[in-house]
């Protein structure tokens, strides 16, 4: 069960989180939790960047678990407790790594040790197993790996971030966009803002502004003078129409494009590619990608090659790239948080990199470094805290300033 | 008409509102033809006009956001495909839930409309022949309806009564009756059996053709009256 939480005292410390995405969502969570003030200001709608077009999977880690076990021991940690804290939230068929070649063989050795090294429960299928399973999958698959992977609803799970942190008390604008970060004495000591609700503008001081806008987290940054090591990274995905699958499969070999397809309601999701760009709003959807979704998809299911198409999109990652003078103070390489303290900003924390299923995680960290730039030794409580149901997040009242 | 004939680009007319404005209006704005309706609309955006305020969020038709009318229909802006309306397309936001600004509209009034917490998950209609492995009792799915609010919008009654609860409401309730996993059936016909729920509907079968996600709200609400009649006309 869920404890209350007690709203936070009105002399608490203000923190105002910009973007309106999973991260800052839970951020949002994670630092009411902890008796602070909370304002989050989103220029669109909630998960309208990157937080709600991913493909929707629920990392087992197991994708990392050659090459990358920090982001794979972090990944299975968070997919458990994910489970636990958001019950109803996700699609639990678990997935499965499939290897269709020779090449694939040779990649299968060292993804079952780095699965069991990384703490990723597994189990070996054999080729009549897994076709059992899953019918539709490709019949010349020599091998197949079970792994708890899972299917996430890709902005209502995020939604009960929000919709908890708003019971608690915390203020989430969408719609409200920042069009500078106000600075005085080395300090950035808040935000104006522009209300595409109210076609107003106005001001929104805090005790800590936190930079949570993952691919867009470099803008933000430049309006304080400082820098973001943030690479927009897009990929495609396509969605076909049909349930093709019921686990989440997965092609075994190194991250490659095309090498998943996510069952999600009625749809199969087939990602990614991986390009970069300069401009995170700027996206295309290259039609050699898309095509690219199509054939590595048949592969995996070659009856994705007749299924009947329904989009085609990009999302743009956050990709960390390296800064010159990195600290590190930096407390994770597979997401960062960033005091800017260390650029002679005070009252600036960026928080990017990442993913969707290590939002909790991410939010936990950036909360542990602005408690103790606020003085503040509280520790956070979401690993345990059951999030409200997404649709708590409609039954409040409109508190917009007029 | 094709692209040809209009210079590869699109006049979108679309509806504008600011909290604290005395009205509506429609603006005028020339776009490139682009792939569907919600990326020319993120066009005007980026390069126009900043201030439009739209929900989006998968770009998939699987969260349900960015519900529109286009050109006087219901429709899922990121699905609908801007080579084919014509050379203006008219973009306006859905009609019988309440105008935040622009083409937002405000949820709540339609979450509000639901008898109960609706459950997200349901068993998956799976491959007839696929057997569950071991721990898995059977395959989950999510719900296909996506809380869009594309059936209240088309629905002709509820643009003459506001009582009136509403396809994607009676079409859940029917979901609960069809799989209760524990839910009380008895209260969800309850509150089904009554002048402004199951029996208001008038069987238009709007909301069926307007759904973007097969969930079939006017056949639910016909075999949910098939319900109510069986219990004695209570209302």
């Amino acid at each position: 069960m869920t404890p209350s939480a007690p709203r936070p005292a009105r002399d608490a410390p203000h923190v105002l989180i910009i973007g309106g995405g999973g991260t800052g969502g839970a951020l949002a969570h994670d630092l009411t939790l902890r008796g602070l003030l909370v304002t989050l200001v989103e220029r669109g709608e909630f998960t309208s960047g990157t937080t709600g077009r991913h493909h929707g999977l629920l990392h087992s880690g197991a994708r990392y678990a050659v090459g990358d076990h920090d982001s794979a021991v972090e990944c299975i940690e968070e997919n458990a407790i994910l489970r636990r804290i958001c019950p109803g939230s996700f699609e639990e068929n678990d997935g499965l790594f499939v290897a269709l070649t020779d090449e694939d063989m040779a990649y299968y050795d060292d993804f079952v040790r780095g699965c069991k090294e990384c703490g990723i429960p597994i189990q070996e299928l054999t080729t009549d197993e897994a076709l059992r399973a899953e019918p539709r999958l490709n019949p010349a698959t020599k091998g197949a790996v079970r792994v708890p992977d899972g299917t996430m609803d890709a902005m209502r799970m995020p939604l009960r971030f929000f919709a908890t942190a708003k019971h608690h008390g915390a203020q989430l604008y969408n719609f409200m966009e920042v069009v500078g970060l106000l600075v005085h004495a080395g300090a950035v000591t808040g935000a104006a803002v522009r209300d595409h609700v109210t076609g107003t503008e106005g001001e929104i001081s805090a005790d800590v502004v936190v930079n949570a806008t993952g691919p867009w987290s470099e803008k933000i940054a430049r309006m304080a003078g400082v820098d973001v090591p943030i690479v927009p990274s897009p990929g495609v995905m396509l969605a076909v129409r049909g349930r093709l699958c019921n686990m989440v499969l997965n092609r075994m070999h190194g991250s490659g494009d095309g090498d998943i397809i996510v069952p999600q309601r009625a749809l199969s999701v087939v990602g990614t590619s991986s390009w970069t760009v300069e401009d995170p709003d700027d996206l295309d959807v290259p039609e050699d990608h898309v095509r690219r979704m199509w054939e590595e998809g048949a592969k995996l299911i070659p009856a994705v090659s007749h299924a009947e198409f329904r989009a085609a999109w990009s999302a743009a990652r956050p990709l960390i790239g390296s800064r010159a003078g990195d600290s590190g103070r930096e407390l994770s390489r597979t997401f960062k948080t960033i005091d800017h303290a260390d650029d002679g900003m005070e009252g600036f924390v960026t928080i990017t990199g990442g993913k969707a299923t290590t939002l909790r995680g991410m939010a936990e960290l950036c909360g542990n470094v602005i408690c103790a730039k606020l003085g503040i030794d509280r520790p956070s409580r979401t690993r345990t805290f059951v999030t409200l149901p997404h649709t708590a997040f409609y039954t409040d009242r409109d508190r917009r300033p007029a | 008409m094709s692209a040809a004939d209009t210079g590869g680009r699109r006049t979108y007319r679309v509806y504008r509102y600011k909290r604290g404005e005395p009205g509506w209006r429609f603006d005028m704005f020339d776009v490139p033809l682009t792939r569907t309706v919600l990326d020319g609309l993120r066009w005007i955006q980026l390069h126009l006009d900043r201030t439009l305020a739209i929900r989006h969020s998968c770009m998939h038709a699987s969260c349900g956001t960015c519900g529109v009318q286009v050109n006087g229909r219901e429709a899922l802006a990121c699905v609908t495909p801007a080579d084919d309306l014509g050379a203006t397309i008219t973009v306006e936001p859905l009609a019988n839930i309440p105008v935040l600004t622009d083409l937002v509209v405000d949820m709540r009034e339609f979450v509000a409309r639901f008898p109960d917490e609706i459950p997200s998950l349901r068993a998956a209609e799976q491959l007839p022949e696929a057997t569950p492995l071991e721990g898995i009792d059977a395959y989950d799915r999510f719900e296909d309806c996506i809380e869009c609010g594309l059936c209240l919008s088309a629905c002709p009654v509820s643009a003459t009564s506001d009582a009136y609860v509403g396809p994607a409401a009676l079409a859940a309730a029917q979901r609960l009756l069809e799989e209760p996993r524990g839910a009380d059936t008895d209260r969800v016909l309850e509150w089904a059996d009554a002048p402004f729920a199951g029996w208001r509907c008038h069987a238009a079968f709007e909301c069926t053709a307007a759904c973007p996600s097969d969930v079939r709200p006017a056949e639910r609400i016909m075999a949910l009256r098939g319900r109510l009649g069986g219990r004695g006309a209570t209302s």
